[in-house]
């Protein structure tokens, strides 16, 4: 059994506006020491997933459903107290700016021994040696030290690493990672993945590490799921994903990473539009009104996520497109020989009201949910 | 921060500079009543005048005059003597700033207690029935003025004239004797000076504290896995309260320098009482003094306020 088992989440918010749609039924599961990235723009609902796993969306206007199963206990009828000796013990999470993230006002040692004392009956000293030795893990020199200076006090990737520290204290089972490198340096960046890669190694720890940069994950996880309007649209191991990704927004994602190994004058193709209001999403396929391959039945039907039509890696690679399995494979081919979308929309016929049968078989959403 | 404390109080000095010639000008500029003729007593002979004029330092020009002032002030600390009753107006504002000192710290106590805790229950509540309810009579409570509120207060409870009479009303204080016994005489004085003070804080800490929750940091503290009292009081009040400090600083300099509306309604002969009577007698040193003084210690405050958020948040650093 999966140590987290995400099923068809849904969390809805009343406000004054409308119904704000940020989970639309969302499925994945992460077993300990492997690393799941949720990847995907802002407003898609990854962070609001993660939120959900710790309980911290809990709120009046919040209508959440489905199973957040950990260690095969339902998270979502779980007690407030419940959730709350669960969160910073066997579940913890790091924050994407590490400035704001630590209160300015208390010494990192006291926030650290404070993060202890929440859930183990220890006496200060002891629980500072343990901040002390925590900081030493995650790489903060002299942490004997610099238990007494304030967040302020360091810079962006040392605070980093203090939240890193804080999040392990009590050794998590599993750590949600929301946009840990985003507000670093890209030096930064490559040292705080390499630590979290080193975590799972040593501790054996589930990690969900969530990104709005493919680029920035793909050292790290073996499963990526690629978030959009409130699903996930495309979900498959590492590799799959670089080596053979099905989703037009996925194939957008991609090659607007810039490459060390392309030529320089390459361009980057930024994926059109913005992403859609989660209150009036758009009906059919979400991602209709940015896709550059769209076609008239694409506004209609509502594609599911389903088995890629190869069922590459027995069936673990799963797309949500309404493209025929072949064109989406042509056109893939097309534009990693760097033809731009209109080159490779010339190329590859696109049927006008051909789907795929797969994508909207309403059984394949069953089959999801059973597995 | 030595450094920084020395020039602060360099500034003090400029700042207090202008306050004294100001209200010096603005004496010679009015046309008050002249001070002589105030002194002398019924139709005075051209010598009496004279010699009264002497005496004040009248005759000598507008610039010796100022001179003159600042150097016993410098010097002796001197604000010169009242130009009715000829006692030192230092011993006056001295004599009297006890009285204003005991009405304000304990009307400081209550406001702050229960400014801070009304705001902070508020805040956790907010857009609940309580939040919208206090809210409501807090809007009330800074809306009344001070002497209306007073009289009122005096009209329901003094027991003199009271419908209620349970607690000490106008002039009781005076007629107390001792620490303890002047207690009760203060409770009206207290709760009226208190209120409008509590409702801004109250406000004040509904508002700093609403924005703090929703800060990076409340987040992490949540994620923690701390209860949410701890979380509210530990680190959501805990940065919220900074700013409310500020002004309760700020608020104090202000009513050691006399609250007036207060000590005029329950007749607490503190400085601003003193303040008010000099200034419907024109008598000018007094009058100069306790604006003086006001200045100072409105100044001084906010140093102390400057110095004292070095310490409550330890970003700052001069």
């Amino acid at each position: 059994m999966a140590l987290l088992e995400v099923k068809d989440l849904r969390v809805h918010f009343e406000t004054e506006d409308g119904v704000v749609q940020a989970l639309d039924g969302i499925t994945y599961s992460v077993e300990a020491g492997q690393v799941l990235g949720i990847v995907g723009e802002s407003g898609s609902g990854k962070s609001v997933s993660s939120l959900t796993v710790m309980g911290l969306t809990r709120a009046k206007n919040a209508r959440i459903s489905g199973e957040v199963l950990f260690d095969g206990k339902n998270l979502l009828t779980a007690s407030e107290s419940e959730m709350r000796a669960l969160r910073g013990d066997d579940i913890a999470m790091i924050f994407q700016d590490p400035l704001s993230s630590l209160h300015p006002f208390y010494r990192i040692g006291d926030q650290l021994v404070e993060a202890v004392r929440a859930h183990r009956d220890m006496p200060k000293a002891k629980a500072l040696d343990r901040a002390v030795e925590v900081l030493g893990q995650v790489g903060i020199p002299e942490p004997r030290r610099r238990v007494d200076a304030y967040p302020h006090e360091f810079s962006g990737g040392m605070r980093q690493r203090v939240m890193i520290a804080m999040a392990l204290i009590n050794d998590p089972k599993l750590l949600i990672a929301d946009e840990p490198t985003t507000a670093l340096d890209v030096t930064v960046q490559a040292q705080i993945l390499e630590l979290i890669d080193r975590l799972r190694q040593e501790f054996d720890t589930a990690i969900v590490m969530i990104t709005h940069d493919l680029g920035v994950v793909a050292e790290v996880t073996d499963d990526i799921a690629v978030m959009y309007a409130g699903r996930i649209v495309e979900y498959a191991d590492t590799e799959s994903i670089f080596a053979a990704p099905e989703h037009p927004y996925t194939w957008g994602l991609l090659k607007s990473i810039p490459r060390l190994d392309l030529p320089r004058d390459e361009p980057l193709v930024p994926i059109q539009g913005r992403p859609p209001s989660l209150i009036l999403k758009p009906p059919g396929c979400s991602f209709h009104p940015r896709c550059p391959y769209v076609r008239d039945a694409h506004k209609r039907i509502d594609p599911q996520l389903a088995p890629t039509a190869e069922g590459v890696n027995g069936g673990r690679h799963k797309v949500a497109c309404l493209l025929p399995p072949q064109s989406r494979r042509q056109l893939w081919t097309e534009l990693v020989a760097g033809a731009t979308p209109e080159d490779a929309k010339e190329r590859v016929a696109v049927p006008e009201e051909a789907v795929d049968q797969e994508a909207v078989d309403p059984t394949a959403v069953d089959q999801e949910a059973a597995r | 921060m030595g450094p920084y404390i020395i020039r602060r109080i360099l500034y003090m000095i400029v700042v207090l500079l202008f306050v004294i010639a100001i209200t010096f000008l603005i004496f010679f500029i009015l046309p008050t009543a002249d001070p002589a003729a105030l002194r002398a007593g019924r139709s005075p002979t051209p010598e009496t005048l004279k010699a009264i004029r002497e005496q004040l330092g009248l005759n000598h020009s507008l610039p010796e005059q100022f001179w003159l002032y600042v150097k016993g002030l410098v010097l002796h600390f001197d604000f010169g003597n009242s130009f009715i009753n000829d006692q030192d107006v230092r011993g006056l504002i001295f004599d009297r700033l006890p009285n204003t000192l005991f009405l304000i710290t304990g009307a400081a106590i209550l406001w702050f207690t229960f400014g801070v805790l009304i705001g902070t229950i508020s805040a956790v509540k907010t857009g609940t029935f309580l939040d919208r309810a206090t809210m409501t009579t807090a809007l009330v409570a800074i809306s009344a003025p001070v002497y209306w509120l007073g009289l009122v207060a005096l009209y329901l409870f003094a027991s003199d004239i009271g419908r209620f009479p349970i607690l000490p009303g106008n002039g009781a204080y005076q007629d107390a004797h001792g620490f303890f016994a002047k207690i009760p005489t203060l409770i009206l004085p207290w709760i009226v000076l208190a209120s409008a003070f509590a409702a801004i804080y109250a406000r004040l800490t509904r508002s700093n504290l609403i924005e703090v929750m929703s800060e990076d940091y409340v987040r992490t503290a949540r994620a923690k896995g701390l209860t949410e009292r701890r979380v509210v009081i530990r680190h959501g009040l805990r940065a919220a309260i900074t700013p409310v400090v500020t002004i309760l600083g700020l608020d104090l300099g202000i009513l050691v320098g006399g609250a007036i509306l207060t000590e005029s309604v329950f007749g607490i002969p503190g400085v601003g009482r003193l303040a008010y009577d000099a200034i419907q007698r024109g008598d000018l040193a007094t009058i100069q003094g306790t604006t003086l003084f006001l200045a100072f210690a409105v100044v001084f405050m906010n140093l102390l306020v400057d110095i004292l958020y070095a310490f409550l948040d330890p970003r700052v650093r001069y």
